[in-house]
């Protein structure tokens, strides 16, 4: 397949792979060993700054930078959080890493442990993820029999413990301080930042927070080398990402490829067997429901950081969804919109009160009883909620799928004045 | 007034010791005394703060933030339709009003014999394989009205559903729990909660 590049998910097809005996026979924690038998914690974060190795939950860190972030001379515990609260619509990519892989994310989650001179990670999990607590919290019981954690791993003399943690149903846990306020038991509201997680993070102390897609590519940078790893992909893009295709694809599904090898469009046509029932794409969501829609037109555009920001979206948790040619964007835009107003936590006032009120206005365009300057009002919504004027990034998500689809489509919307959905409130065609 | 049983109060207060705070025990906390009872009313909010050693504010201000957690007894299968947009463009609207009419519920109500409760969530996660449908710890994917009848059918009489969930492909040879009989599922979802390993 064009692009291929399987780092984090090599063994997710084998039978069984969630076993201590399968992950062993395919090499799992070999890294692990390695780094613990001769590579040094602050070189092992060099090896990862030298990967060029970027963050796979949605806003593309550089992950050797958050490392080098951690204070290892203040007399705190220090503490490795890995955020498995994938909850962006449309991603569906941690899951299977989760289920099927769960000691090369162990592998991983030690090994920053290392790094960063931490003795305690937690893995918090969405708690509807019911499969992968399970696969997971096995895993660990199987890894510390093994020796891979809790004291003296492999002889080493380091000693670090990990605890799985169960979410309870909330999208803003999956951003990485409410996720740490969620972790000590409260409402998962984000933090304003600075301090950063890294010098003040879960229980007041330094805290290195990955994805787990992440902290899943680490083994693989220590076994065959930073250079390696740096020298695949494009700029500023190295390494593979799991696209995480949905929608009206007739083949949907997980594929690991090198960044910026393959575009969009081969995305869709080639990997995802084209568009269902012959029909023509109308629009792509790119990266999860926080990011801006792209046009049939826009499709040419390689798979990577720079390239789809030069299309004015983003690459986000590389959740690719389609749409054809039947589906109304102002249905999609009212869909993503309700979602967002759902999750909004409430702290700041332009997200609780601005997507409540675009929601509100996009249910009007879809029942009846839009006017045509509501187009302009909802513009106008999405610029007083987005550009920093909120603790996290929620926000600024929420403001895409409004402000592209009118950009783009704003004949959608003008077809809704003022007598509602032309086409009975349907999203689409679909034959189910 | 325990409504908690000795088994379930034991488990919540072994977490009390098992974070750097006390407090980070109180969802693990309520996630056990859910899956026991069903739901969380006001007096089990209490009585999970007791155990704990903690201000009832601090189980009385998550409980609501949180969608997973419920405040009023539910049917004993809680049907959960993934309604974001992903599974919307393959018919999740569609197999919502086909449940509707099939279980002569509106969406949110539970049947009259106390056998289903209705709802739809936001995503989960299985965008891949919509449209799809939540029954307690389980996923079941890719569903046509083929596969509905099978499921509901099934746990109509209390039977396991002929079809497997996801994550459970037949070349692990692995079985998943029984998801039918009085609170099975529920023991499932105690099991899988236990917070692992590792310690403050």
């Amino acid at each position: 397949m064009k692009g291929e590049m399987r780092v984090t998910t090599p063994h997710v097809d084998l039978p069984r792979s969630f076993t201590l005996k399968v992950a062993e026979e395919h090499g799992v924690y070999g890294s692990l060993k390695k780094a613990l038998a001769g590579i040094k914690p602050d070189d092992l974060i060099q090896m990862v700054k030298a990967s060029g190795l970027r963050g796979r939950g949605g806003a593309g860190f550089p992950t050797g930078g958050k490392w080098g972030f951690v204070p290892k001379n203040i007399p705190k515990p220090r503490y490795v959080v890995c955020n498995a609260d994938e909850s962006e619509p449309g991603t569906f990519k941690d899951r299977i890493i989760l289920e099927r892989d769960p000691h090369l994310l162990i592998e991983g989650c030690v090994l920053t442990a290392y790094a960063v001179e931490s003795h305690q990670v937690y893995i918090y999990i969405r708690g509807e993820y019911g499969l992968s607590i399970q696969r997971v919290s096995d895993a660990v019981r199987e890894a510390y029999k093994a020796g891979y954690l809790g004291k003296n791993i492999q002889g080493s003399g380091f000693d670090c413990d990990l605890t799985v943690y169960a979410g309870a149903g909330a999208y803003i846990c999956g951003e990485e301080t409410g996720l740490l306020d969620s972790l000590e038991g409260k409402r998962g509201h984000p933090r304003l930042k600075p301090p950063f997680p890294a010098v003040v993070g879960l229980y007041g102390s330094p805290t290195v927070i990955n994805n787990v897609e992440t902290l899943a590519s680490v083994p693989a940078i220590v076994e065959k080398g930073p250079e390696w790893f740096a020298a695949t992909g494009v700029k500023n893009a190295a390494g593979p990402r799991i696209f995480a295709v949905s929608g009206h694809v007739n083949k949907p599904g997980l594929f690991e490829l090198e960044m910026g090898k393959v575009t969009l469009r081969e995305l869709i046509d080639y990997h995802c067997g084209g568009i269902r029932n012959g029909r023509k794409v109308k629009a792509v969501i790119p990266g999860g429901a926080s990011t801006p829609f792209l046009s049939a037109d826009e499709l040419d555009v390689t798979l990577d950081f720079d390239a789809i920001q030069a299309k004015g979206s983003f690459m986000g948790s590389t959740a690719v969804i389609v749409m054809d040619e039947t589906t109304c964007m102002v249905h999609a835009a009212l869909i993503l919109t309700r979602f967002f107003a759902h999750e909004s936590c409430g702290q700041c006032t332009p997200c609780r009160e601005g997507t409540h009120w675009a929601e509100t206005i996009l249910e009007r365009f879809e029942h009846g009883g839009a006017r045509k300057e509501d187009i302009d009002i909802l513009i106008d919504i999405a610029a007083e909620m987005g550009g920093g004027r909120t603790i996290c990034a929620l926000a600024d998500g929420a403001i895409g799928p409004i402000k592209s689809t009118i950009q783009k489509w704003r004949g959608d919307y003008e077809a809704h004045v003022p007598g509602g959905c032309p086409r009975n409130g349907e999203l689409c065609e679909v034959s189910w | 007034m325990a409504k908690l049983s000795k088994e379930t109060q034991d488990k919540i207060t072994d977490l009390k010791d098992k974070f750097p705070a006390r407090r980070s025990a109180v969802l693990p906390s309520l996630h056990y005394a859910q899956a026991e009872l069903g739901y969380l009313d006001d007096a089990t909010l209490a009585e999970v703060a007791a155990l704990l050693e903690v201000p009832q504010s601090m189980t009385a201000e998550v409980v609501g933030f949180y969608t997973m957690f419920d405040r009023q007894p539910r049917g004993r299968y809680k049907l959960e339709v993934c309604r974001n947009i992903s599974c919307a463009l393959m018919g999740a609207k569609q197999l919502t009003k086909y449940l509707e009419q099939k279980l002569g519920v509106e969406l949110g109500g539970t049947t009259k014999d106390g056998k289903f409760t209705l709802l739809e969530t936001e995503c989960l996660g299985a965008c891949g394989y919509a449209p799809m449908l939540m029954i307690g710890p389980y996923f079941y994917e890719n569903l046509t009205r083929d596969k509905v009848d099978a499921i509901v059918g099934a746990l109509a009489e209390d039977r396991d559903p002929p079809i497997r969930p996801a994550g459970y492909p037949e070349m692990d040879g692995e079985k998943p729990k029984p998801l039918a009989k009085a609170n099975s599922a529920s023991a499932e979802i105690r099991d899988r909660l236990a917070v692992s390993e590792g310690k403050k």
